[in-house]
């Protein structure tokens, strides 16, 4: 089963399926009795990253940090401010609506919410059929077959499809939802939070399906979470986000293992582990996350960060490599002289 | 490995019997869970059909002509003969009221119809497109901003007077209402996720709105019609009250009650049984409208 | 020393128009004075409307509850509408998921905690005033005589939880319910609600009913733990034997499905977490036998048929099952 995953990733050279360069999104906010534009949400504000197929790349990050509206715009739900988006070394931002239409059958979403992503007046059959129709892809029997075999696929019982998505519990309808984002022979697949509405239980066979059909099919998943156990399970490589910027990228083990930026780290030692007998040794981040549409200067996480110092409030880190296929954001990674010898000695983990 | 050996049932401790708390609910026919579940429903449709076959089986039910004169038994009180009595002219109100019927149903079922229809359209095209939203609000505003009653005098003293004349001057005071109340909720299923997975799907947006929006706004529409049905039915009254309304030859209780009202103090009856039926009858499409505007509020779809 | 809270056979009904719900069907457990005591389980297992009808907020027609709640030995479900008035808030106090619908967005913040301590204990607007300064940073709420006159919307979510803490602190109480006090917050930020929750517990001396679906907060946080499923309780015991000896075919369950971090440093690929098969069974029709039958791995007839009762399998453990043995064999 992952003997296909490391051979595909072994393939040095290829093109990778997405690609996405110093992707920026600001939202207007308007104000005032006319209406006028006062300021903006810089929600993504210059985040690069590359996705090889058959490989799952995972986005975390808290709320606010931009994370879904990198998927969005990924999928050009809206227009991009800056920066392009590439799928197989191609660009896709700057294509019209009619251009991008028939490369949309390539990019696929399954929705955080299970109850509000599908019509509750449409049969099961009218959803998963809708993108296959769209596309031309089947029509009559042919067509019948391919729901019914996608049905299949995500476990659920063919005649399901008579039935409307009230009739289902929310870990079935992510299935449903998850057959739609299958069913036009997509490659890439964004997954916005989609398990994060979803009782621990269902949660496990949602990530166990998704894991099963990226082996099966070869799939290539983008997946937004914020909750770090999870993305663990399922993800090869994992892009840390804070207020609008990627802080650190690094493959599963690596991260996980020895996370290094300072923002990584808390947010790993945050997480509750549910072993009483496990000291935790928790890095509390004092204050609360500053507002996209104020960002902190310099360095965006120096007012919660415990290794804060001078260069931080001024000086926007750039991401580098710092070994170990990772690269992160961080001034302590560089060691000039003004970075205080304390700082240098906590920052550089064993 | 455990012993496969199965121990006997009476080394099971089963748990302690727990007592109902609640007492047990009465078997109801599906009828009876209908109209325990809906009462407003089950009243207000039951009535509104009551009238809509007293309207359509008018000469069954005993009536006689009721532009019938006859001035020799003209304004006789309620009798063996004249069951509502009989007016100024010596025509039979009961026959009046009747086939009275007729004229306030079908104004208030066209108007509710049809500015649901163009209000529909109007709403989901704004809904969508930002350019046209700009101007077509301010025109809808404009209009909603004339009290209704006195738009539709405004239109009717610019033609004849005439049913269909009516209807449509309703239909035009009617309309923005339904136009805003549409472009709102087009507006709210525009974010919702399932409409931008069918984006990504590749649905084109004509698509979009007919098989995404269009269905989700039908519930709120269809209640809302359901109001302005018994809105244009007093309107109606009232606009043939005043003279402004359907013509007199026709039979409708707005004309009813206006030949009437010279001589309601003395001879009330030709106002009274009018007012009532109008009255019962707009209490009955409110109360339809309130039931289903509850059924379908969406707390009630989660009930899963 | 008797428990500070003991609930006996706690039974909460709903009738609805498809049936009786039976959100809470005979539930027993206590607390003791100091303790935390998690509370576990998925969404519909009866979890909240076990703490809501402690505090007795359930709306008595459709709902109707049963059994006995003892605090500090009256029956809870014996007082009236006024008595009970006077121990919420002031002996028992509750916190809520929601920080945003939970406050009342048109009146401040200090306002909101100073309500409290005035309704209970009887004191005047400006000593309330004073009392929510104190509270506020009890909760460590930076510039609290700022913050007092601020409204809950000019506050970010993991303020306004702190919030909720203090005005549920704000007069001492002896129990606080916490109804999955963390789980609309960011990782970051739960870390500190969590670390502020235990250091408050020590100062205040409160016990604490904590309602979670999260096992690694119950992990940190809990000394007892109770799992529900299906409005029963199936396992109980002390957060070490559940943890690393649980019993219940469902609690091993829930355990083996939750992702632990860390699982990249001890497997060399992706793993599978354990599934539990099917879905929660209805509520609104009467369970026979086990609730977890159609989910067991290890499902017998006698199970289908007969509903087991909670018997002591282990020291200060309790498990409702016919086949503890069986099912920690087949591990």
């Amino acid at each position: 089963m992952s003997t296909t995953q490391t051979r595909q990733l072994e393939v040095k050279g290829q093109t990778p399926l997405l690609e996405v360069k110093g992707l920026k999104k600001h939202f207007p906010i308007h104000g005032g009795i006319l209406g006028l534009k006062t300021g903006d949400v810089y929600a993504v504000d210059g985040v690069s990253f590359s996705i090889n197929r058959g490989e799952t790349l995972s986005l975390v990050g808290e709320s606010g940090c931009g994370k879904s509206t990198v998927g969005k715009a990924v999928l050009r739900l809206y227009p991009i401010t800056d920066g392009e988006v590439l799928l197989d070394g191609r660009r896709i931002d700057n294509l019209s609506a009619g251009e991008l239409r028939p490369l949309r059958k390539r990019i696929q979403v399954v929705f955080q919410d299970p109850f509000s992503s599908l019509n509750p007046r449409q049969k099961l059959f009218d959803i998963i059929a809708e993108p296959i129709i769209n596309f031309g892809l089947a029509s009559g029997s042919a067509l019948d077959d391919r729901v019914g075999d996608l049905l299949d696929k995500v476990r659920l019982p063919r005649d399901a499809m008579y039935r409307y998505p009230h009739e289902f519990s929310g870990g079935q309808r992510q299935r449903i939802a998850i057959a739609r984002a299958l069913a036009p022979g997509s490659d890439l697949i964004i997954c916005d939070e989609a398990v994060s509405a979803l009782d621990v239980s269902v949660k496990a066979q949602i990530v166990n399906l998704l894991s099963d059909l990226q082996d099966e099919l070869g799939l290539t998943l983008l997946f937004i979470s914020h909750d770090l156990a999870i993305v663990e399970h399922l993800t090869h490589r994992v892009a840390v986000m804070y207020l609008g910027k990627i802080v650190e990228v690094a493959d599963r083990r690596t991260l996980f293992s020895t996370p290094h930026h300072p923002y990584t780290r808390a947010l790993l030692s945050a997480v509750p582990v549910p072993d009483p007998t496990v000291k935790r040794n928790r890095i509390i981040l004092h204050g609360d996350v500053p507002s996209p549409i104020n960002p902190p200067s310099g360095c965006r996480f120096h007012t919660r960060c415990p290794f804060v110092f001078d260069r931080c409030k001024v000086d926007e880190p750039q991401l580098r490599d710092v070994g170990l296929g990772r690269i992160s954001a961080c001034h302590l990674d560089v060691v000039p002289d003004d970075v205080p010898t304390a700082n240098r000695a906590i920052a550089v983990p064993a | 490995m455990s012993t496969t050996v199965l121990p006997t049932e009476a080394g099971f401790t089963p748990a302690p019997k727990l007592a109902d708390v609640l007492p047990p609910r009465k078997e109801r026919s599906a009828v009876g869970m209908f109209i325990h579940r809906h009462p407003t429903i089950a009243v207000g449709g039951f009535m509104v059909s009551l009238f809509v076959l007293m309207a359509v089986f008018a000469p069954l039910l005993w009536t006689v002509d009721p532009t019938a004169l006859a001035p020799a038994r003209r304004t006789r009180p309620p009798s063996a003969q004249y069951w509502f009595g009989s007016d100024m002219l010596g025509r039979d109100v009961y026959s009046r009221v009747i086939y009275g019927a007729r004229i306030s149903l079908i104004i208030g079922f066209s108007v509710a119809i049809i500015s649901a229809v163009i209000g529909l359209a109007i709403g989901l095209v704004s809904g969508f497109i930002r350019a046209v939203d700009a101007v077509v609000m301010r025109i809808m505003d404009g209009l909603m901003s004339i009290p209704s009653i006195l738009l539709a005098i405004a239109l009717m003293a610019l033609t004849r007077a005439s049913v269909e004349n009516v209807i449509f001057a309703l239909v035009v005071a009617d309309v923005p209402r339904v136009a805003r109340l549409v472009r709102g909720v087009v507006l709210t299923l525009r974010e919702q996720p399932y409409v931008e997975a069918a984006v990504a799907a590749g649905t084109r947006t004509p698509m979009i709105i007919w098989k995404h929006i269009l269905p989700n706004t039908l519930a709120p529409v269809t209640v809302q019609a359901t109001f302005f049905c018994a809105s244009a039915m007093i309107a109606e009254a009232t606009l043939s009250f005043i003279g402004a309304g359907t013509p007199p030859i026709i039979p409708s209780w707005g004309n009813i009650m206006a030949e009437g009202r010279a001589l309601w103090q003395v001879k009330p009856y030709i106002v009274f049984f009018p007012a009532v039926f109008l009255s019962i009858t707009v209490l009955s499409v409110n109360l339809l409208g309130d039931g289903m505007r509850d059924a379908l509020d969406p707390r009630m779809a989660k009930r899963i | 020393m008797p428990p500070l809270l003991e609930v006996q056979n706690l039974q909460t009904h709903f009738g609805t128009i498809d049936g009786v719900v039976r959100a809470v069907e005979g539930v027993s457990f206590h607390i003791n004075a100091g303790e935390t005591l998690g509370v576990v389980g998925e969404s519909g297992c009866g979890k909240s409307v076990t703490a809501m009808s402690i505090l007795r907020l359930i709306q008595e027609p459709p709902g109707k509850i049963a059994g006995k709640i003892l605090f500090q030995g009256r029956d809870l479900l014996e007082l009236s509408e006024p008595e009970m008035q006077a121990i919420r808030g002031k002996d028992i106090s509750m916190i809520f998921q929601e920080p945003m619908t939970s406050l009342n967005p048109v009146l401040t913040v200090g306002f909101q905690i100073g309500e409290t301590v005035v309704l209970h204990e009887g004191v005047s607007a400006r000593e309330a005033e004073q009392r929510a300064i104190e509270m506020l940073t009890l909760v460590g709420i930076p510039a609290p005589e700022r913050r007092v006159r601020e409204y809950p919307h000019q506050l970010s979510g993991g303020m306004r939880q702190r919030v909720m803490i203090a005005m549920a602190l704000a007069c001492s109480p002896q129990l606080l319910v916490a109804d999955e006090p963390t789980t609309a917050l960011d990782v970051t930020i739960q870390a500190q609600i969590l670390e502020l929750m235990r250091e408050l517990k020590t100062r205040v001396g409160a016990a604490i009913m904590l309602i979670t679906h999260d096992l690694g907060v119950v992990a940190e946080m809990a000394q007892r733990v109770i799992v529900m499923y299906a409005g029963r309780k199936v396992e109980e015991g002390t957060v070490e034997e559940i943890f690393l000896n649980p019993l219940h075919p469902y609690t091993r369950g829930l355990l083996g499905s939750m992702p632990k971090l860390g699982s990249s440093l001890t497997e060399t690929g992706r793993s599978k977490l354990t599934e539990i098969q099917g879905q929660v069974p209805s509520l609104r029709k009467p369970i026979i036998g086990c609730p977890f039958a159609s989910r067991c791995p290890q499902v017998t007839d006698v199970c289908r048929r007969i509903a087991p009762a909670i018997e002591e399998k282990a020291p200060n453990h309790t498990v409702a099952c016919h086949y503890v043995e069986r099912a920690l064999a087949a591990a």
